[in-house]
Formats: C-alpha cells, structure tokens, sequence
C-alpha cells in the first residue's frame, strides 16, 4: 500500500517535472512570437519590462490573473469554468508519452501514437463547451467552426500517422525515432514527404493558429469561442492553444524529422551523438514556422479550408498509406537502418 | 486494498454516475456529456485492464468523433424537453421489460464467467509481446476476411448516408476551383501602352 503511494508521488513528481518547463516554454513562446512578429512587421515588439522584454509574458500572466471573470448573463457557469480546463487538460496530457531522448519519456507505452491521437481529440471538447456555456452568438459560432475543422483535419493527421507507423513498425514513440536511425536521409520527412507537410498543416488547424483560425476570426465573429472569457479563464485558453503549437513541432520532429537524432554522421564527435537538443533544435524550428505563417498568410475562407482537408489532404493521405505499404513491402525501407 | 482496486471503484464510481445522469437530466447537452463521462471512465477501466488499443480507440473513436458530432447536432437542434417527456408512463411497461431482459443477460453473463475456471492468461503477454500488436497481426491475418468486410459495410453505409442527404439544387453559384486557379492575367487584363504625356504636365487644374 504504502510502496504504492510512493510511485504514485514519484509518477506526480515526474508529471510536474514535465509539466512546468512545458508551461514555461509557453511564457517565453509568446515573449518570442510577439517578438518575431514585431520584426517582420517593422516594430520592436515588447521590449519594456525587464531586460530585452523577457519578463513580458510574466507580467502578461499577473495582469491577467487580477483580472476580474466576467460570467455572462444566463450562461452556464459550472460549463463555462469547466471548458478552459477541458482545453489545457487534454494539451498537457499528451505530453505524458513524448520521448525526450534514449529512455528519457514520462510513460514508454506501445499504444503511444493512439494515446496522442486520443488526447488531441479530446481538446475540441474545451473549446465547443467555451461557445455553447458562453450564451453568446459568436462564441456558438466559433465553437460550430472549430468542431468541423478539427474533426476533418483529425482524419487528415491520422493517415499521415498510419504512413509513419507503417514504416516505422510500431505505435511506440520511442521505437519510432530509433526506426529512423541511420542519418538524414532515413528520417521519414524523404519517404514521406508529402505526409510530412500534411501532418504539419494539419497541426496548424488542429491548433487552430493562422491561417486557420476561422475559430476566432477576429473579422467576422469578434473571438470565436473565447470572446465571453476574461482573466485567468482566458489564460487557460491561451496556455492550451501554445502548449499544443509546442506539442504539435515537437511530434513533427519526433514522426518525421528523427527526434533526437542527429543529421551528422556519428563519428562527428559531439555534434554526431543523437541528444535532446536536437529534438528542442528540431521543435523550435518548426514552432517558428507557425508564427512565420502568423505574420504572412491571410485566413483560409471556411468552405477552402473544409475543401483543403477533405479533398485533399484524405485523398492524398489515402494514396500515401499505399505507397508507404509498398515502401515496406519492397524493402526499400527498413526501420532503423 | 490496492491502489488499482480503489482506482477501480473510482472509474467505476463515475462510469455508472455518468450513465445515470444521461438519463436524468434535463438538459440535452448535459446528458450527452455525461455521456462522454461514462465513456472516458470505461476507457479508463479497460486501461486498468491492460487492454490498451480498446480503451484509446473508445476515446478515440466516441469520445473524439462519434460524441462531437453528437454534441453539433444537439447544440443546433431545438430539443423541446417538455414534448421529449411526454409518454413517459406509456413507454414505461416496453422500457422496464427490456431492461428486465438486459439484466437477465447480464445476470447469466456473470454466471457463466464466474462458474468457467480461471481464464487464460493473456496469449500476448506470454509471447512478450503488446497487445496492440497482437490485435494488428490477428486482425490483418487471421480475421482479415471479416476485418475487410465490416470495412466494406460501413462504406456502403457511409455512401448511402451521403446519398440519402444529397439534394441536387438549381441556381447555386458554385466555385470551380480549378478554374479559379487555372485563371491568368492574359485573358482579363489588358495593358495599353500610352504616349507619355508632355509639356505643362500636371499644371492644369
């Protein structure tokens, strides 16, 4: 019994141990996108509040926790508290089975690609209870839009995880990575291309960022979902929306771009050796390409976006499932070569 | 007791707590997601049960898609709860019959299970091997047959739904996108080339 508590305060200490440099990396990702999108607008960006602006996103949290939570009238309150953490539970759970480096995973379990795909299915549950408990037109909208939109793109996303699975033999995010061994070339971005610009788009209106974030559409319907929430409710919603753009760059590393491998030959001494900062390298470059697509791509129109990911990206999908079949059937890829 | 049998009673707590308010309350969007409740508390006893691929493709599959799409559709419909209460009593006797023959089911179920001797251990684990994997090689293998036919089924069902629902409608200003993108400049502008104009240029009112 007592042997038993102690794991579970081990595995809680662990889960933090995740968790906090997670929500951390969500403070200095905001600090960073709003940096970014100042430069290529011609601006500084925050530059006030400590040095360089580094503690912006700090103070942002202080502002926003003092702020007040506004409930709106006839709205359904036990809902409308429920739905921020509907959103961030799912976005922090998933991290539970991303693979750091060699053996360095919260949870090594084999279902681990249908443990991610069932937590990022469940994070639409946040954001259609914020539109419906918001009694709010243009939240129910909102909400409306982003259940259709992560609905098809979950499809879209599945087939290029079917792709990598196929080739990589397993649904272990571990073995994954180790399937890929062998240098840049045995990643899977080469066999899987097309796949890997999928899954990434994909992920891109899964998080509902630009240019698919018809789900707040500040043009049209105010803030989507999320327009009613203020304060530290709002907060939530953010941390969720950034925890998931994080979690999303680092699963297109781990899927197609070797995780924590190197892409230079292993007698290349330190910078040969597969370690986790080439996973943080590999995870911020493609976290940046989401705020590059912030500050340059006007908003999908929603029938183009529902047009892209059903007659698009499912047929392509589907067709690539076969050429992956047939990549493995014929040896001309083998798993951790 | 051990911690996963009081892990068990909490699930178990919620999975049955869920299951009695879809049918109690008042609200539609609340019943459905008590559902999802119920849902996610039977995928949590099944994880307890080391049946991993069945738990994560319950969330998966009714958590993630079959509960959203309902959820759309009830948060759209304007359910009338006081006409969706009306026949209770009428409906009564039919509803307390086929739940008297669900127990009965269950009832004999569990007497079955519990006179049959030890069940086997699990093929998977004596193997060393994950069930997931198990669950893929005989669904591929072994069953591929059914596995190809259930397949085929619910296409069919997915092609007569889509049907069902098709209305060919006249006037609709439909987009062809492969024209739009087709388009180029040649055939809708025309650049006409004119003398620069000179002397006061630009000093009349």
């Amino acid at each position: 019994m007592t042997a038993d508590f102690l794991l579970l305060l081990w595995t809680l200490a662990k889960v933090l141990a995740v968790t906090i440099p997670v929500v951390l990396a969500v403070a200095m990702f905001v600090y960073w996108e709003r940096k970014v999108i100042g430069w290529m607008h011609v601006r500084m960006g925050p530059n006030q509040i400590g040095p360089l602006g580094l503690l912006q996103a700090f103070a942002d949290v202080v502002k926003l926790l003092l702020k007040e939570i506004v409930v709106p009238t006839n709205a359904s309150r036990f809902l409308f508290f429920m739905a921020p953490l509907m959103a961030l539970v799912p976005a922090l759970a998933a991290w539970a089975v991303v693979p750091f480096s060699t053996g360095l995973v919260l949870s090594n379990i084999n279902a681990g690609v249908l443990y991610l795909l069932a937590m990022t299915s469940m994070g639409v549950y946040g954001i259609i209870l914020a539109g419906w408990a918001s009694n709010s037109r243009y939240a129910l909208l909102g909400a409306m839009r982003s259940a259709a939109q992560v609905v098809s793109y979950e499809l879209a996303m599945g087939l290029a995880l079917v792709c990598v699975l196929v080739l990589a033999g397993s649904l272990n995010l571990s073995r994954i990575v180790e399937a890929q061994g062998g240098g840049l070339l045995h990643w899977f971005w080469l066999p899987l291309l097309p796949m890997a610009v999928i899954y990434f788009t994909a992920g891109v209106a899964e998080t509902n960022r630009a240019p698919f974030d018809v789900a707040e559409g500040e043009s049209e319907i105010v803030a989507g979902f999320h327009v009613e929430y203020s304060g530290s409710a709002f907060a939530l919603f953010f941390l969720a929306e950034y925890a998931n753009m994080i979690l999303v760059s680092f699963l297109a590393s781990i899927f197609f771009f070797g995780g924590w491998l190197s892409p230079f030959p292993a007698h290349w001494g330190v910078i040969g050796q597969g370690s986790f900062f080439w996973l943080l390298a590999k995870a911020f470059v493609l976290a940046f390409l989401f705020l590059w697509f912030r500050a340059t791509f006007p908003r999908y129109r929603y029938d183009q976006i529902m047009r892209l990911g059903w007659k698009i990206f499912i047929p392509i999908g589907l067709v690539w499932v076969l050429v992956a079949g047939l990549l493995k059937y014929l040896h001309i890829i083998t798993p951790g070569a | 007791m051990t911690l996963q049998l009081l892990a068990f009673y909490f699930f178990a707590f919620f999975a049955v707590l869920g299951a009695l308010m879809v049918i109690s309350l008042r609200n539609p969007v609340h019943a459905v997601l008590s559902l999802v409740l119920t849902f996610f508390s039977i995928a949590c006893i099944w994880m307890l049960m080391e049946a991993e691929f069945l738990a994560l493709a319950l969330i998966v599959v009714y958590v993630g898609a079959v509960m959203v799409l309902f959820l759309f559709v009830v948060m759209m419909l304007d359910i009338r709860v006081a006409t969706a209460r009306e026949g209770f009593i009428r409906h009564l006797p039919v509803g307390i019959g086929v739940a008297a023959i669900m127990l009965a089911e269950m009832v004999a179920l569990i007497g079955v299970r519990a006179m049959r001797v030890a069940p086997p251990p699990d093929p998977a684990a004596v193997a060393g091997e994950s069930n997931v994997a198990w669950i893929g090689r005989a669904l591929y293998t072994q069953y591929l047959l059914p596995f190809e036919v259930a397949a085929l089924i619910l296409t069919v069902g997915i092609v007569a739904a889509v049907a069902l629902t098709l209305r060919h409608r006249s006037g609709v200003r439909h987009q062809d996108v492969s024209r739009q993108v087709a388009a180029s400049a040649t055939g809708r502008v025309r650049l006409v080339s004119m003398p620069a104009e000179r002397g006061d240029g630009g000093a009349k009112p």
